[in-house]
């Protein structure tokens, strides 16, 4: 019960602190709930317990170093949150990057995106309460992280893209990993839908709830497929193409609803249309070739000429203790991660750290949807409107 | 005389078996939702596992028993022991055998067996549920309370459903007494094959009375953190464990009994172990439900039981009715 400060009871609802430790806010978000029996009155997210001064720290890092902030942003899809950065950084200083490494970029923008969905897939599903599932799409995330490691070294923040291309090329044998995956994936993807396509119990806990229309969602600013699944086909990779973007060939599901079912059904899809421009790139992709810019200014020469090259050691030198100078200006790069519409502004002032490093972080708007979603609903439903949001709190709170 | 030790006798030995029971009712449900969820499931202590509920046992019965700050301590106390209390008592009417004989003596294999044993059990089973509000509202916690809050909610809504789930099979038999109503499907066959909707009803709204997925609404742990038992630790929480699993053997037990023909069985094992093959198959039953679906939402269970099971459970009372009475 509300009480006012002599203890008195002075209206019939009640506070109740959603997390910040919770199991279903997906991180240490807190939802302040004001309750009427079960009926939610209002819904406060209370946002912060995450706040990593990601954005301060990144003037005191050069501009490769910032890559590895990045990937923290949004753990979930580290690959979109590098290519948005170095896209920035590569406008800024006007490169060109070879197209061998923009259709690999492409690859794992995709392969994050099917990996973020799988994630989100299983835990909303598991906020329902349905608890099998989450185990299934972990392991085939598992598939996509065992990709990832290979080409990076790393599993969740490969800090892969680097300004002017790749850290490292593909290694041997990528092509068949990936393709086995492609292959096998139709498969397993079935076996879920199996599980959750036409469940009356899952429908009936989507259907209808959490909804929000497309002029609210304009309001907020929500990008990706929250506002997709309000009807408005704003997707970053067709409106504005990007690396490469424009050369693939695929669909942006939409759909009108603006309600919970709605997202889920657009997330589920894009996986499949993620699927294809995964395919398309297998084939865009030599087995060698050039994975990073030439200019020996930005990315750091091979080892082997560093042995035997003069300049080559003078600019491996340079690089990894005083990093590349970025011309003046100001710049803002977004890409279509996940989550939405993840880019940077980025201000140099022509030295080799950024003078403001600022990440549009789609979480953040997103979120600012929970209120509206879960009025008058009950509480199953903010658990529901959570998941179906699809919150990553290290990209709200940065 | 001998019949009062032989009463004790029998109320230890079912204690006893109900105990191990749900020990390992729950190791079979931790082991199957393992191999349904790629995992492994508890494997390490003894061999397979097969020591986990001991292990389990000893920890929780070690553990700090806690009350909160603000809690009614009386109530909070009870609610638990209210719980396992209903779950025990309502075994104590369900048949588990035929009568054997032993020494010259009948030995019945139920502890009591009263001519009104159905309303016993259904009167037990329902008082299983105040444990869940009373632990819920003596808690001093908004999570526990709106977890009671949901108990309620839910016995509402599928109490007048299950008990009209199972007149049919009342009106059939001719008999409340659950032994006869088994000696009449002996005469009869099954009582599952005329009332094969009554019991899909009853199995339905006995997953509710077990409060398991897809009616674990007081619990809910994704959204209610734990419901009713967020306080509980140690060998209250233990208690409220012991009821759930005890309450699914139970309404197990009872489906078994009343549609599904008890012990009888082909005669080349004995009746008692029909009996457990049947209760067990029924368990899993409940498990691979809890590995496969979605919970519901609680206004959307209230309106299931009132609005879907309730009419479709009476209808077929009266139909059945009007066929015993020689109407039809």
């Amino acid at each position: 019960m509300a009480t006012t400060e002599s203890g008195m009871i002075d209206k019939e609802t009640m506070i109740i602190n959603l997390g910040p430790q919770h199991p279903s806010t997906h991180g240490v978000l807190r939802v302040r709930l004001e309750l009427d029996g079960e009926r939610v009155v209002n819904a406060e997210p209370v946002i912060g317990y995450l706040h990593t001064g990601f954005e301060k720290t990144a003037e005191s890092l050069t501009y490769q170093q910032c890559n590895t902030i990045t990937d923290r942003l949004d753990y979930l899809a580290p690959m979109t949150n590098n290519l948005a950065y170095v896209l920035a950084v590569e406008k800024l200083m006007n490169l060109e990057v070879p197209k061998r490494a923009q259709y690999i970029r492409v690859l794992f923008s995709e392969l994050t995106r099917v990996a973020s969905h799988l994630v989100w897939l299983g835990t909303h599903v598991m906020d329902l309460g349905a608890m099998s599932l989450f185990f299934y799409t972990m392991r085939e995330r598992e598939v996509i992280l065992d990709l990832i490691e290979a080409a990076a070294g790393v599993r969740m923040n490969p800090s892969y893209f680097r300004v002017g291309g790749l850290a490292y090329d593909i290694p041997d044998g990528f092509h068949e990993k990936v393709h086995a995956f492609v292959k096998d994936f139709p498969r397993w993807m079935q076996s879920y839908r199996n599980l959750f396509e036409g469940n009356p119990l899952i429908n009936e806990r989507l259907q209808g709830i959490s909804y929000v229309t497309q002029e609210q969602c304009l309001g907020l600013s929500v990008t990706g497929p929250n506002l997709r699944a309000t009807g408005l086909a704003l997707d970053l990779r067709k409106v504005e193409p990007y690396s490469a973007y424009e050369e693939f060939a695929f669909d942006v599901p939409l759909r009108t609803e603006g309600d919970a079912y709605a997202r889920f059904w657009v997330r589920v899809d894009e996986i499949y249309e993620s699927m294809k421009i995964i395919e398309q790139a297998l084939d865009k992709i030599t087995p060698h070739g050039a994975y990073t810019t030439s200019d020996r200014k930005v990315a750091l020469p091979p080892r082997e000429e560093i042995y035997g090259n003069m300049e080559a050691l003078i600019h491996q030198f340079k690089l990894v203790t005083a990093g590349f100078p970025v011309p003046q200006g100001e710049v803002y790069q977004a890409v279509e991660g996940p989550r939405g519409e993840m880019g940077f502004y980025l201000v140099s002032d022509g030295g080799p750290k950024p003078y403001r490093w600022r990440a549009r972080t789609p979480s953040f708007y997103n979120l600012q949807t929970l209120p509206i979603m879960s009025r008058d609903g009950l509480v199953a439903d903010v658990i529901t409107a959570i998941g179906s949001i699809d919150i990553m709190l290290g990209d709200v709170d940065k | 005389m001998i019949g009062n030790v032989l009463l004790v006798v029998k109320i230890l030995v079912l204690i006893a078996i109900l105990m191990t029971g749900f020990a390992y009712t729950m190791l079979v449900e931790r082991r199957f939702l393992g191999f349904f969820q790629l995992r492994l499931g508890p494997n390490r202590v003894g061999p397979g596992g097969l020591l986990q509920p001991l292990a389990d046992g000893l920890k929780m019965a070690l553990k700090e028993d806690l009350m909160p700050n603000g809690a009614d301590p009386m109530v909070y106390r009870i609610a638990p022991v209210l719980s396992l209390f209903a779950a025990l008592s309502v075994d104590a009417v369900i048949p588990f055998g035929a009568p054997i004989h032993l020494f010259g003596q009948t030995i019945n294999l139920d502890i009591a067996n009263p001519s009104i044993g159905l309303l016993i059990a259904f009167a037990f089973s329902s008082l299983g549920i105040y444990g869940l509000v009373l632990g819920g509202w003596a808690s001093q916690n908004k999570y526990s309370l709106l977890g009671g809050i949901r108990a309620s909610a839910q016995m509402i809504s599928y109490e007048l459903a299950m008990g009209l789930s199972v007149l049919g099979v009342l009106m059939m038999a001719g008999t409340a007494n659950l032994e006869h109503i088994v000696y009449a499907q002996q005469a009869r066959g099954w009582f599952i094959i005329p009332q094969v909707i009554p019991f899909v009803i009853y199995f339905i709204t006995a997953i509710a009375e077990t409060n398991r997925t897809p009616f674990d609404l007081p619990e809910a742990e994704s959204e209610l953190v734990a419901g009713y038992h967020t306080e509980y630790s140690g060998i209250r929480f233990a208690m409220y464990i012991i009821a759930e699993y005890i309450n699914m053997l139970t309404v197990s037990g009872l489906a078994v009994t009343l549609f599904l023909g008890g012990w009888l069985g082909p005669s080349f094992l004995p009746p008692i172990l029909w009996f457990v093959i049947k209760v067990a198959l029924l368990v899993f039953v409940f498990i691979w439900i809890r590995a496969t679906y979605p919970r519901f939402r609680y206004d959307k269970l209230m309106s299931f039981g009132w609005k879907v099971l309730l009419p479709i459970s009476f209808l077929y009372f009266l139909g059945t009715a009007a066929f015993v009475s020689g109407l039809l």
